[in-house]
């Protein structure tokens, strides 16, 4: 089965980070993307620009209407996803919780519903 | 069968067509060697025959590929007996953390439990519609989310075990005080206590597993004496306790003794010992009441609940009398208010009280709620007790 892996965290938290600290967290996420190709599941998998960089898009009565900044307002945004493949929702948990992020954010994992 | 063939209905239909069959068959053939086995073999062959039928329908591949793997598990029963526990793997299965705490333990008491979809609304106090709706969704997740079918491995055994207890605690009180039918369904109460023992032997070490064990067997112990022979309710006081089951309340103790020696006291245990205490009183007079309203107090700080509180109230009016432990009833009327033993224990102490007018309307409340028959006898009887003219008047 597939799964994405939604990573939520605090994105000011990450802006706040010394060069050190980002150098650390951006190993660890290197290690663990090795840990996940090594498994056989990665699929594809990136991190995104913050929300600063995000456009909102909705086409109302035909007209598409952007506007800056994410969707809603919330605690934790969206900053990056893995999609894996692996036999079962225990194995995509196994994936979601060796995630950096996973220790201070939180990760939604979806199944991927194939079309 | 379910990791197979990936859907939930399917595989639980296949179990249910087999034991259909199992109760045809076995009566004439005789109940086979290893019944388990027999089950699964008569499962499989059975969920190969729903999807040759399928596969005329709709030519899925996935439904192909399903059938090949399903074929070469073989038809040896020796080969399918190999599976510890058909019904373990089924209830780790069911209580997923994945799934909702009621989803659990709503599908584990229809799927292993056996029970009708109104018996479970009534147990959790809710609509049929809204716990039909519950199954439903959680049948849809295991499939879509992929929740495997399987025993969790012994690293993932400690968070998934609280959600198996609770639905085994349900299926357990289900049979002890059956919404529906007889009063006391021995069968639910013995499907509990074997899927608890299978728990026990599969985590040795796990304290609040063997409290169940506990808790359960020190109460399904006075089964005999909890119905008089017309089959009505006979309330902890009046039991004769010389028909309790003595070697039953000894394996009893001796799991809680040895639950207790782990130190890692949990409110299963408590709930045991309090059980316990009962148990261990020859007469009524003989209850250590002071020390069940310490216990239940114990459990509050655990798990607070309002049916917690209702009992510690209950223990504190045995203890102290019926004027003490009226007040602390009272103030979970809110919390309670449809919840039949709320209304019928409010109605007991105002009739020791001799406030009978207010308890006669107390006990009224409990037969607009209560389901049971038995249970709607007894308080029809005590009814009529407070309602009668007393003498002198």
């Amino acid at each position: 089965m597939q799964y994405m892996l939604l990573i939520y965290g605090d994105e000011t938290v990450g802006a706040q980070m010394t060069e050190e600290e980002g150098a650390k967290l951006g190993q660890a996420y290197g290690e663990y993307s090795k840990w996940l190709a090594d498994k056989g599941w990665m699929r594809a998998g990136d991190a995104l620009h913050d929300t600063s960089h995000a456009t909102t898009v909705r086409v109302r009565g035909g007209e598409t209407v952007t506007t800056d900044g994410p969707f809603a307002e919330t605690k934790e945004q969206l900053g990056g996803y893995y999609l894996i493949e692996c036999e079962n929702l225990d194995q995509a948990i196994e994936a979601a919780s060796k995630i950096p992020t996973a220790a201070n954010g939180s990760i939604e994992v979806r199944p991927v519903d194939a079309m | 069968m379910i990791r197979v063939l990936g859907d939930f209905d399917l595989a639980e239909d296949a179990v249910q067509e087999a034991f259909a069959a199992a109760l045809e068959t076995w009566p004439r053939r005789g109940i086979p060697d290893n019944p388990g086995a027999w089950i699964t073999t008569t499962a499989r062959n059975r969920a190969i025959d729903r999807l040759r039928r399928e596969r005329t329908l709709r030519d899925k591949t996935e439904t192909l590929d399903q059938l090949a793997e399903l074929e070469t598990l073989g038809g040896d029963e020796t080969d399918v007996s190999q599976i510890p526990d058909d019904r373990l793997r089924l209830i780790f299965t069911c209580c997923h953390p994945a799934l909702a705490l009621d989803a659990r333990v709503a599908l584990t008491l229809r799927t292993l439990g056996g029970l009708t979809t109104p018996e479970i609304a009534r147990a959790f106090l809710t609509s049929e519609a809204t716990m039909a709706q519950r199954l439903v969704r959680a049948k849809r997740k295991i499939a879509s989310a992929g929740i495997p079918y399987r025993v969790p491995p012994a690293e993932l055994l400690p968070e998934r075990v609280p959600a198996v207890l609770a639905a085994l605690y349900l299926i357990f009180n289900e049979g002890y005080r059956a919404t529906e039918g007889p009063l006391v369904r021995s069968e639910l109460c013995e499907e509990a206590i074997r899927l608890t023992r299978v728990l026990v032997r599969l985590m040795p070490r796990e304290p609040e597993a063997r409290g169940l064990l506990a808790l359960m067997l020190l109460q399904h112990a006075r089964r005999d004496s909890r119905v008089d022979p017309a089959g009505d309710l006979v309330l902890l006081d009046d039991q004769d306790r010389s028909q309790w089951d003595r070697s039953m309340i000894a394996e009893g103790l001796d799991e809680l003794d040895q639950a207790m020696e782990t130190q890692h006291p949990g409110p299963y245990q408590v709930q045991a010992a309090i059980a316990a205490l009962h148990d261990r009183a020859a007469r009524p007079q003989d209850t250590d009441w002071a020390q069940i309203v310490a216990l239940y107090t114990t459990l509050a700080a655990m798990s607070p609940s309002p049916v917690v509180g209702l009992n510690r109230a209950v223990a504190v009016a045995m203890a102290d009398g019926p004027g003490i432990g009226l007040p602390l009833v009272d103030a979970l009327q809110d919390e309670l208010d449809r919840y039949h033993l709320f209304h019928s224990a409010r109605a007991d102490l105002l009739r020791r009280l001799q406030r009978n007018d207010e308890s006669a309307m107390a006990y009224r409340r409990a037969l607009e709620l209560a389901t049971n028959p038995r249970e709607r006898t007894f308080l029809e009887r005590r009814l009529r007790e407070v309602t009668a003219p007393s003498p002198g008047t």
